[in-house]
């Protein structure tokens, strides 16, 4: 049920039994039960820690409190359209390092040579903080989308590209001889062969990007004021609106985990033939 | 549900690092001068062409953004070779350690203990997803409410945001210990600190090691961010000043050296990594039959 790329590399090695195969827990029923106590349990300490006056309330609103902020501005026309705002950052951004990174990965991974003068320059450019970016973006775009677009696409085209590039490495040498010996052209290799192998690293990879384009896509907005949910922050902050910058917060955890489970569910999905769902399935 | 999130990066990382090792034995080394010639111009062809194209297109452009590279080389040499070294370069990096260190101490230590409990895991694990869930950088307005402005407000930041990789991955290596290693530590009584570092800490580096990796790129872009929303020192706020007052090649020069950071702490990581997992990577090599 892991990362279906390692649960393939790792299955030779004698300690992997041991590591894939992730049992759920035996006691089924008693698991979510436990987890929503802890949420519950969390909520209790929140609500009581101010109003027994262990911390000032002017520092950490009760939850009560917060959490009617969230609803009230959940009703306003405002807070939807800095959702959208922040959502289409994402998505336009993850769409455009995906595009690029699949087309250029697929492209050097086959052409070993040339890749091989890349590397260099990859391994350079890749660890260097997008958030570098931000003034350049600032002077180029302004409080634009554009602003947050770049930041996004910087950051999440490298954690694809070096997915893909490790997917297209892991070609199983006889799959490959294989097809070859039947007779596949170079793009029915690609189709059946290439594609199937790189698909749970390329997964992987838009996973980690997806959580990455969220950070950055807010990241942008709070630091330059690019419109969505990052602004709203950084304008609740300044105005002193302690209960919204918490309301805020909460939100953007709650989009967090929308987007962690939907990447989630697309990934099962697309790989539902793949050993490692299958195999989680009968388990 | 379990989380299968946390582990791939680390699955990944160590697949990646296989991918690596496979290739490296493969590679002429050294051998003619041919072949080191070769691999010079691996490594140099593209980024002096960049770097060629760039310096034409700086020069022929009128842009007032784009200053060549001379232009900025000489402005980088001016400002951090100068004292600005040790008013902004030095504390951003003291707080980015710090931080970064803080979040590994208790990252790897409340992994271990949650690792080790199936009960407590399952109570706090939707709890842990949504707090994880929370992008890092929001937290910056809230320390800044909450512990002002200063130094400990950045380290605070940073430790927030670092932690939750750390320990979600730790939990992750230390469910994964293998049984059967577990039961034969047991057999031999091994118990106490020694399991800990012998069995439990030692299976776990692995995913350990990854979720460092993935908090130190995550502790470089908070040390920014904090720095550049509130601060009076610090590289952030170098470079957002210079943005301010158009200073074009101070800007990309502070640009140029947050790169070559992340670089270098990048670098520096992968060397300790390969030292603190020689034996890991050497068992993988062991059962692929090299």
């Amino acid at each position: 049920m892991t990362a279906t790329p390692a649960t393939e590399s790792r299955a030779p090695d004698p300690p992997a039994p041991a590591r894939s195969p992730r049992r759920p827990a035996r006691d089924g029923l008693g698991r979510p039960l436990l987890g929503a106590l802890g949420i519950l349990a969390f909520l209790g300490l929140w609500e009581a820690v101010p109003r027994l006056g262990v911390v000032s309330d002017r520092y950490l609103p009760p939850a009560t409190e917060v959490l009617v902020a969230l609803g009230a501005r959940a009703t306003t026309p405002g807070f939807w359209a800095a959702v959208g705002d922040t959502l289409a950052g994402w998505a336009l951004g993850l769409a455009i390092a995906f595009t690029a990174a699949v087309v250029l990965g697929f492209t050097l991974g086959a052409l070993p040579r040339i890749r091989a003068y890349t590397t260099s320059t990859v391994d350079f450019l890749r660890p260097i903080p997008s958030v570098a970016l931000i003034p350049l973006a600032v002077l180029l775009y302004g409080t634009d989308i554009r602003s947050t677009l770049l930041l996004v696409v910087y950051a999440c085209f490298w954690l694809i590209y070096i997915q893909v590039l490790y997917g297209v490495a892991d070609v199983d040498p006889v799959a490959e001889q294989t097809a070859r010996s039947y007779g596949l052209g170079r793009l029915a290799r690609v189709r059946h062969v290439v594609w199937p192998t790189t698909l749970p690293y390329l997964m992987t990879g838009l996973r980690l990007a997806a959580a990455v384009a969220l950070i950055l896509s807010i990241t942008a907005q709070l630091v330059i004021g690019s419109p969505g949910i990052g602004r709203e922050i950084a304008v609740a902050q300044s105005s002193g609106a302690v209960e919204s910058v918490y309301a805020l917060i909460v939100a953007t955890g709650a989009l967090g985990v929308v987007i962690n489970t939907g990447v989630r569910v697309l990934e099962r999905r697309v790989l539902r033939w793949h050993t490692s769902v299958r195999g989680e399935a009968t388990a | 549900m379990s989380q299968p999130t946390q582990t791939d990066p680390a699955t990944t990382e160590s697949a990646a690092a296989a991918a690596r090792e496979t290739r490296a034995p493969r590679r002429p080394r050294g051998g003619t001068a041919r072949r080191a010639g070769s691999r010079v111009l691996h490594v140099l062809l593209l980024p002096v062409v960049l770097i060629g194209v760039y310096a034409y297109a700086s020069a022929t452009s009128s842009s007032y953004y784009t200053p060549t590279p001379d232009l900025i080389a000489s402005a980088f040499g001016e400002l951090w070779f100068s004292e600005r070294l040790f008013s902004d370069v030095l504390p951003s990096l003291a707080r980015l350690l710090t931080g970064f260190t803080l979040a590994a101490l208790i990252g790897v230590s409340l992994g271990v203990l949650l690792g080790m409990s199936t009960r407590v895991r399952a109570t706090l694990e939707p709890l842990l997803e949504f707090l994880r869930a929370i992008p890092p950088p929001v937290l910056v307005p809230l320390m800044i409410l909450l512990a002002g402005i200063d130094d400990s407000m950045k380290i605070m930041v940073i430790v927030s945001g670092c932690v939750w990789p750390i320990l979600l991955n730790t939990v992750e290596g230390v469910r994964a210990v293998d049984p059967v290693l577990a039961d034969t530590a047991r057999c031999y009584g091994i118990g106490g600190t020694t399991r800990l570092r012998v069995l439990i800490l030692r299976s776990a580096s692995p995913q350990i090691m990854a979720g460092l990796r993935l908090a130190l790129a995550l502790a470089i872009i908070l040390m920014v961010i904090s720095e550049m929303f509130a601060s009076s020192s610090g590289l952030g706020f170098a470079i957002v000043q210079f943005q301010r007052s158009f200073a074009i090649p101070e800007m990309w020069a502070g640009m140029v050296l947050l790169g070559l950071i992340g670089f270098a702490l990048s670098a520096l990581f992968e060397l300790a990594e390969s030292r603190v997992l020689y034996w890991y990577r050497g068992l993988r090599a062991a059962h692929r039959g090299e």
